[in-house]
């Protein structure tokens, strides 16, 4: 690691950031995990079949800006949001947690997942994979601008939908 | 009379009650399955590929076709082919990647190798065989039958069938619409996959895709998000829809829906969702459109969604984007789909970035609005485990209007699938 990503930011500053994500989502408390978010945020889920393509030219699975994110909050609260009526229930192990750079003011970081979607009248599924974080600091606070969600699994498959925030 | 049928067909119709009803059993029986491959799948003209996804000679994809194990690629003259991914040798897969560029194809087990035209090249030892095999006959087998039309790819397994263009008939009127989009009518699959599985017997997502009656049960998550980035899209009083559309009966088991746009359409009709900045682009978009079509094939093209349902497992759907789905029945309950987005080669990165957010709004797994069909289909194939105690499924709406008259929120276009369903697969449980 280098000297001045260790000036700027502690790998236990990103993990307690990741952990407090994880539980928020595993909690659906929406609207505070969005206050993770900077205001210029983005999520993306790339295709299976092309994990490292860029969303302008790529069909992703999701690619929202923070104006669609938020709105995607707004339906995931609604019951009639049937994918996710009624909540699945996850839960995130979020592991190799590591700096992988600086460049400017972005820090960009990353860690591997394993998030396991329970439902009634469903199979067990699980999501394996690792994020890719770019995070700012806003006012002092570590937060989060861009964050990938790229899944290892050659296609969705059983996966089905990814209606939850992943 | 009674409303409900007794009997023992799989579809019973009834004018003069104006009645039409499926019976669930076509949902849950693995017998119903294999007839379907048989008396279906291996009779029709199904999809393989778009010739856009293989740029160069040598490209290939690999992928099921009616649940073969199929190379499609681009041979060196730039033929393309759709050759079945079994070795002549002992069986094995050939070609064990997802996509790629060949020289020759080459199997692992013993080191057989095949041109990307499908012909044999090599055989190691080949002195242990009485003669010299033949390069032609031993080659990688073709599908029996391969056709396109504008560069939609089809297979056919019934060396005896009609041709593709036959068999589409006024399909392609709406293929032309789509395609009209482009300038130099020269369409794309974009780069991105999207394949998931849905717990569902695949006659549902035909139902489905073409379905306007769920709209505003199922989608009004997503309808609440148009009206938030401030897109009108109350209907009118009296109606279930912003807009009053059709179903239509294209013939041969092909049906569309066909209605006016409210949603937006990246070619070429703008709302607020894709942001002032856009509208000049999208002015200058529609003015191509009418200075190459007239104005009333632009309005036909730029101011109509039409969803197109090819018989048996091909959807097209024009409406806030393009998607290009085909799936096939995995099992019974459960159907595994490709999904593709579509759109003009000659798109810029703009328009091309507006195309892809505005499909992601609404379709695929990750969008607004499939997801909740995921788990309306779900639903629905949960419901059926009690198939032999609640056994029909009612499609009478729209029963005893005039053809032209059925609206895409009533169920004669879905009528129109299943009729050639139970034509082909026979009515007789
Ligand atoms: S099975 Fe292919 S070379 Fe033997
Ligand atoms: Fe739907």
């Amino acid at each position: 690691m280098n000297e001045m990503v260790a000036a700027t930011v502690s790998r236990a500053e990103v993990e307690d950031l990741f952990y407090l994500e994880a539980d928020l989502l595993d909690s659906w408390r929406l609207d505070d995990w969005l206050q993770l978010l900077t205001d210029d945020a983005a999520y993306y889920v790339p295709p299976n079949d092309k994990p490292d393509a860029d969303a302008r030219y790529t069909l992703f699975t999701i690619a929202d800006d923070i104006v669609r994110l938020r709105e995607r909050v707004i339906r995931l609260k609604d019951p009639n949001c049937h994918a996710e009526f009624p909540l699945s229930r996850t839960r995130r192990m979020i592991g190799n947690v590591r700096i992988a750079g600086v460049d400017g003011e972005v820090i960009s970081a990353a860690a591997n997942f394993i998030v396991h979607r329970f439902r009634h009248n469903d199979l067990d599924r699980v999501f394996v994979g690792h994020y890719r974080y770019k995070l700012r600091r806003v006012g002092g606070r570590l937060k989060i601008a861009e964050r990938r969600a790229i899944l290892d699994a050659q296609q969705l498959g059983l996966l089905g939908s990814v209606s939850f925030i992943l | 009379m009674n409303y409900m049928p007794s009997g023992h067909d799989f579809v019973v119709e009834n004018p003069e009650a104006k009645t039409f009803f499926v019976n669930r059993e076509v949902f849950v029986s693995p017998d119903v399955l294999e007839r379907e491959k048989r008396a279906v799948f291996d009779r029709c003209w199904v999809y393989v590929g778009h010739g856009s996804e293989l740029k160069n000679p040598g490209d290939f994809k690999t992928r099921p076709v009616a649940g073969r194990p199929v190379i499609f690629c681009r041979d060196r003259e730039g033929t393309v082919r759709a050759l079945i991914n079994c070795c002549r040798h002992r069986g094995a897969l050939v070609c064990r990647e997802r996509e790629g560029n060949a020289r020759q194809f080459y199997c692992m087990y013993h080191g057989w190798t095949y041109h990307p035209d499908g012909r044999l090249k090599s055989v190691p030892g080949e002195d242990a065989y009485g003669a010299p095999l033949n390069r032609d006959e031993m080659g990688l087998v073709p599908v029996p039958r391969l056709e396109s039309y504008r560069d939609f790819y089809f297979a056919n397994f019934d060396r005896d069938a009609v041709d593709l263009q036959s068999y589409l008939g006024n399909v392609k009127d709406y293929i032309d619409l789509v395609i009209d989009q482009s300038p130099s009518g020269k369409m794309q699959i974009i780069s991105g996959t999207q394949e998931y599985d849905i717990r569902a017997n695949w006659k549902l997502l035909v139902e489905n895709s073409v379905d306007d009656y769920h709209l505003i049960s199922t989608h009004s998550t997503w309808l609440n998000y148009m009206r938030n980035s401030g897109v009108n899209v109350t209907p009118p009083k009296g109606e279930l829809l912003p807009t009053r559309g059709f179903g239509k009966d294209l013939g041969n088991g092909h049906l569309t829906t066909d209605n006016p746009n409210y949603r937006g359409r990246p070619v070429a009709k703008w709302i607020s969702v894709y942001g002032e900045d856009a509208k000049a682009d999208i002015d200058a978009m529609r003015n191509e459109l009418v200075q190459r079509l007239g104005a009333a094939r632009a309005a036909r093209v730029a101011d109509t969604n039409r969803n197109l349902a090819i018989f048996p497992n091909l959807v097209i759907n024009d409406g806030s984007s393009v998607t290009v789905r085909h799936f096939y029945p995995v099992a019974p309950d459960r159907m595994h789909v490709t999904a593709w987005a579509l759109g003009p080669v000659e798109e810029t990165e703009a328009q091309r970035a507006r195309r892809l957010h505005a499909f992601l709004t609404f379709y695929g797994p990750g969008g607004f609005a499939t997801p909740d069909d995921v788990a309306a289909l779900e639903a629905a194939q949960l419901g059926f485990a009690a198939w032999r105690e609640v056994p029909w499924s009612d499609l009478s709406r729209g029963m005893g209007k005039a053809g032209d008259q059925q609206l895409a929120t009533d169920e004669g276009h879905l009528r129109v699938f299943w009729r050639k369903w139970s034509e082909m697969m026979g009515t007789q449980r």
